[in-house]
């Protein structure tokens, strides 16, 4: 009696059970695209986000080529992770993994780095003078933080008389985190800013100005406490529409802002930082022109967080592929900036915060030129043309305090470009972008990484 | 964002939490919920008097999942800036309620066995 009032229940219940199976098995499911057969040799310089993120996807779309990844650097960072590790929220470990970790097996991984690139030959040279020819070369080498142009600095004074550097790692941004904990204990005069060259993630200055303001507060110091931001130029972000919002947070938290100062020298004794100003030419209403030579500022500070220069590699800027005509000086790969192909070397493209192009340095737009770089290279490989476009995307959860963000997202036309119309809005300092930095950020980094997003 | 596909989605996930602990609190879920479906089918009808004790013990559950969210996230109800961080929040509050229900409910039914209808 019982059993006949089970069975078509029973029948239900695996039903249901098989359904759920045949979805899990559904999201497990690979797209199924052909790998393209080739002999190619296809070496990437740099196992940074950019170059372990395609060599994992690259693998999966290339059957029998010949892959060498060419990166000295045993540890992985995590990059996006540095303001929170200079916040107090994450140890620095937060940050650090293994290069080898995140490569896949069926790459040859040379443990060393690039000392020269010859397009011509189709040659990379390791430091150690091991000769790597190949068909398609990727340079996806990062960028050099360039200390030894800020005088009178260098990183072992980091944590002490005030000074942090987020940039310079993951330790040094815990040491930041030092200084800063015990900055807010008492107060003073904090100082921010950004060099005058492209940068990484533009908007992680303007981040840990809003950190250490929030801790001010927290620790009841902001009253006894003075906060300046020393824009390099005459902005504070280089969209204007978000710059118009930073600056009127920045009015909010009662930020001074000067303008026209690029940091040249920190003395750390006497806590002094040193400013060139350009020279301005004004119009007054008479039509008097009036210049103010440039000059030589300082601003004493009681706690400040350094960010120097940022330039291409030397290996890159002796390769002969960099820009001559643009961002004289800085080296970045001469790319075209919806395909990152080379602009005249047809098999070299560039990836990352290497590639020369407006904006666009940040692990965000990693993830964006990742599919673009691989469509045009295994299309390349299969004599055809590629088809997908970077417009540029760059992503950037502007943190305003612990606690809250606003996620600012732009193209190359400095047009907002919103992953999420409707939900969740650009310019508005929510809750819900802070959970998306702190916890989905890094796995979707970590999947992008895997070739996974 | 780009390609958010549901692969993404779950691979994202798996990094949240790692691998094994993800689908070890899939199949939990799974589980509890299979449970869930089994009682109502063995018993044929919804207890009220278990569906009451669960119902007394989803505000705990609400309260509990807020509470754990934001201290994984080192944040306050201070940080509520705008209509869609109310969603989260009453999304995070409604999943803890309803699955601390049907846990309730699921583990007095598989202890306390069938019950007969009154």
């Amino acid at each position: 009696m019982i059993k006949d009032v089970f069975s078509p229940s029973r029948r239900g219940f695996l039903g249901l059970a098989g359904g759920a199976a045949a979805l899990s098995a559904m999201g497990a499911a690979k797209p199924a695209t052909a790998a393209v057969q080739t002999k190619a040799r296809v070496v990437i310089v740099g196992s940074g986000a950019a170059g372990t993120g395609l060599v994992n996807r690259l693998v999966q779309r290339l059957d029998g080529a010949q892959i060498t990844i060419v990166d000295g650097r045993k540890q992985h960072w995590y990059q996006p992770g540095f303001t929170l590790i200079a916040a107090g929220l994450k140890n620095a470990d937060y940050s650090v993994s293994g290069t080898g970790d995140w490569l896949p097996t069926g790459v040859n991984w040379v443990e060393d780095y690039a000392a020269a690139i010859d397009p011509e030959a189709q040659r990379v040279t390791t430091v150690g003078g091991e000769a790597i020819e190949y068909d398609y070369l990727v340079v996806a080498t990062g960028l050099k933080l360039d200390w030894g142009a800020i005088e009178g600095f260098s990183l072992d004074q980091v944590g002490q008389n005030g000074l942090g550097a987020v940039y310079a790692g993951p330790d040094y941004a815990a040491k930041t985190w030092a200084a800063m904990d015990q900055f807010t204990e008492k107060g003073g005069v904090a100082l921010f800013g950004r060099p005058a060259t492209e940068m990484k993630c533009a908007g992680a200055p303007l981040k840990y100005t809003f950190l250490t303001d929030d801790y001010l507060r927290k620790k009841g110091t902001r009253e006894a406490s003075q906060i300046i931001y020393a824009a390099n130029n005459k902005g504070l972000f280089s969209v204007p529409v978000v710059n118009e919002k930073v600056k009127l947070l920045f009015g909010d938290r009662g930020f001074e802002t000067r303008y026209d100062h690029v940091l040249t020298g920190i003395d750390a004794g006497t806590r002094t930082a040193y400013f060139r100003t350009p020279e301005q030419h004004s119009v007054d209403k008479n039509g008097i022109v009036t210049v103010t030579p440039a000059s030589e500022r300082k601003i004493e500070f009681d706690f400040t967080n350094v960010i120097p220069p940022m330039v291409a590699p030397d290996v890159v800027r002796e390769s002969g592929l960099a820009w001559e005509d643009k961002w004289v000086g800085q080296g970045w790969l001469e790319v075209d900036q919806q395909t990152l192909r080379h602009r005249r070397y047809a098999n070299v493209f560039g990836l990352g915060d290497i590639a020369g192009v407006p904006k666009g340095k940040t692990a965000a737009s990693v993830k964006w030129q990742i599919p673009v770089v691989e469509d045009h290279l295994v299309a390349a490989i299969e004599g055809k043309d590629g088809t997908e476009i970077y417009n540029g995307y760059t992503s950037c959860p502007l943190i305003t305090k612990v606690g809250r963000a606003m996620l600012v997202e732009f193209d190359y036309e400095n047009r907002l470009t919103p992953s999420f119309p409707g939900v969740i809005a650009p310019l508005e300092e929510l809750w819900i972008s802070w959970l998306m930095k702190e916890i989905a950020l890094k796995p979707t980094y970590n999947a992008m990484l895997r070739g996974k997003a | 964002m780009k390609q958010l596909t549901f692969e993404t989605l779950i691979a994202v996930f798996e990094e949240i939490f790692g691998r094994g602990l993800f689908w070890t609190m899939v199949a939990v879920a799974v589980v509890v919920t299979l449970a869930y479906l089994y009682v109502l089918i063995r018993d044929r009808h919804l207890s009220a008097r278990k569906f009451l004790l669960a119902q007394m013990f989803m505000p705990l559950g609400a309260i509990a999942s807020v509470i754990f969210v934001q201290r994984v996230t080192h944040s306050s109800f201070a940080d509520i800036g705008g209509p869609v961080d109310w969603i989260v929040l009453l999304g995070v509050a409604g999943a803890g309620a309803v699955g601390t229900a049907i846990l309730v409910y699921t583990v007095q039914s598989l202890t306390k066995g069938r019950q007969t209808a009154e």
